[in-house]
């Protein structure tokens, strides 16, 4: 292994990504899946101002930094006070239970990997490696849609996913450029506050967060 | 060849020794973390002393396994300490057995005590034998994995050429390795029978595991199995150490670097032991059912940590 150490680091970031995406599969908490998706993005801004500094990539300065404060300052923030609002901080089981859940992540990832192996081997950059487990990060996030039921996991699985991708771009072509990420970054934001007042709605008409109550709304 | 068996020997004393010390240092720091008057540091030494003084009482209807059974399980426990690298690496014992085998005589001292836990025929005994079981068979796999993925790196079962690969060569970052690490502190958790799987310290017939397997157990047999549980976390302490934190412990035939390794070893003993505590007190104690998600989620991470291996390492 002749890495230098920074890539060393980024891999290690890498995995670590890759180990909280399972956490929140395996988290029962919405407020404990909160603060897992902030270590995520801290996890993907530190290794984003790595690979930034490690490349003289200049652009990429600007994209740690709009992750750090959105991602894990501004949106956890916004989370913690919708969960006190809403008073939804209880533990809540996913539609699947959580071991099979897990071995379906596991089935993903190997799946990831594969899929990524020859893509990555076509890219030039330096830490295209870890383009597997961008792409697992990315099908985890989305599993964990698929299981969830409540509306708040749901979004922060939209979240991770979009954390998923961005961590994808950075490691396949050292991220896309600036004008494109401020804009993926605006929608992201103003889609969290569009969906904060989505739930407020939902629960205004449901009196629950439970979207499987929306199946009641199908034309007959 | 002398000096190495010297070395072996003393190696194997000093984890017989300091096992009870070890076990005592997690008991002090959880009396003092939890606000209660904290045990002395020489607690464990004085229960096995009053114990092999004691006269050992056996049920009419116990078989010779339930005789011999403390001193299997002893010896096992022995035999798995003196193969592991605590503070000098590539002694002469240490062929004898590899990772796997290690694992295996882990098993056989699980395997006697939960049959002894049988032999009496109570109701507890089962019960205690039955849960065991339970856990470690989930917990056997993930400890496996867990040593696959060093083995991989180091391209190697042999302990001694893990803690070579990845004490003495050039210092790189596997981040399998920190994957394994997590797999491994949850596999020991449970293997030893701590907080979240089990706790060591209660008697409530709902929730215990390994204590109603040695209910039955007095004087001179239980000062064994308690000796043999002291020695098992120091084992799979120092295991821990020589697979993810192996800095210090001494090359093959260095004896000046000795005292700089038996230092690092007890400086890391008590951190660890502190961690050990620490993690033991902040969480709660988990159903028995649930047990089998956190050897899954154990199980899981050791494969992901070979996956990573096979994607980012090579």
């Amino acid at each position: 292994m002749a890495l230098n150490y920074h890539l060393q680091i980024v891999n290690l970031l890498a995995a670590l990504l890759l180990l909280i995406s399972f956490a929140m599969l395996s988290q029962r908490r919405v407020a404990g899946l909160v603060t897992l998706f902030a270590w995520q993005g801290a996890a993907l801004a530190l290794s984003t101002a790595i690979v930034a500094w490690s490349t003289g990539q200049h652009h990429l300065y600007y994209s740690a930094a709009l992750t750090l404060g959105l991602k894990v300052i501004a949106m956890p923030w916004y989370f913690y006070r919708l969960i006190r609002k809403l008073n939804v901080n209880r533990v809540v089981e996913p539609m699947i239970n959580i071991p099979t859940t897990m071995l379906i992540g596991i089935v993903l990832v190997i799946f990831a990997f594969n899929l990524a192996l020859p893509i990555s081997q076509m890219s030039g950059t330096v830490m295209r490696s870890t383009l597997g487990i961008a792409l697992a990060c990315v099908l985890l996030a989305l599993l964990m849609m698929i299981t969830r039921t409540k509306a708040i996991p749901q979004v922060i699985g939209f979240l991770a996913m979009e954390n998923g991708l961005f961590f994808a771009a950075t490691s396949a072509t050292y991220g896309m450029p600036l004008v494109v990420e401020l804009g993926v970054a605006l929608d992201v934001l103003v889609g969290v506050f569009v969906l904060g007042i989505f739930i407020f709605q939902i629960r205004e008409t449901f009196d629950s967060l439970d979207l499987k109550h929306m199946e009641k709304l199908k034309e007959k | 060849m002398v000096t190495g068996i010297l070395l072996q020997i003393v190696q194997t004393l000093i984890a017989i020794l300091l096992a009870p010390l070890l076990m005592g240092w997690v008991n002090q720091c959880r009396a003092w973390l939890q606000g209660r008057t904290a045990p002395p540091l020489t607690q464990p030494y004085r229960t096995l002393r009053k114990l092999f003084h004691k006269d050992a009482v056996i049920a009419g209807n116990a078989s010779p396994l339930f005789r011999f059974a403390p001193y299997v399980i002893f010896s096992c426990m022995v035999l798995a300490a003196g193969l592991v690298p605590t503070i000098a690496n590539d002694l002469p014992f240490s062929p004898a057995a590899d990772v796997i085998a290690l694992v295996g005589i882990l098993a056989l001292a699980r395997v006697f005590l939960a049959l002894a836990a049988m032999d009496i025929g109570t109701s507890f005994g089962t019960l205690g034998a039955r849960r065991e079981m339970l856990v470690s068979f989930l917990a056997e796999p993930a400890l496996l994995m867990v040593f696959f993925t060093a083995s991989l790196i180091s391209q190697s079962t042999e302990l001694p050429h893990i803690v070579e690969t990845l004490a003495q060569k050039e210092f790189a970052i596997y981040p399998s390795l920190a994957f394994a690490a997590v797999a491994f502190w949850m596999i020991s958790v449970a293997e030893n029978a701590r907080i979240p799987v089990d706790n060591p310290t209660t008697h409530l017939e709902l929730t215990m595991i390994h204590e109603a397997m040695v209910l039955e157990y007095s004087a001179r047999h239980l000062a064994l199995i308690e000796w043999a549980v002291a020695l098992k976390l120091f084992t799979y302490s120092v295991l821990g150490i020589a697979l993810f934190l192996p800095w210090g412990i001494a090359p093959r035939g260095d004896v000046a670097a000795l005292p700089l390794a038996l230092a690092a070893m007890v400086a890391k003993l008590a951190a660890g032991g502190a961690a050990l505590s620490f993690m033991e007190t902040i969480s709660a104690k988990v159903r028995l059912f649930r047990a089998p998600e956190f050897l899954g989620t154990a199980f899981l991470l050791a494969v992901l940590g070979m996956l990573t291996h096979f994607l980012l390492e090579v």
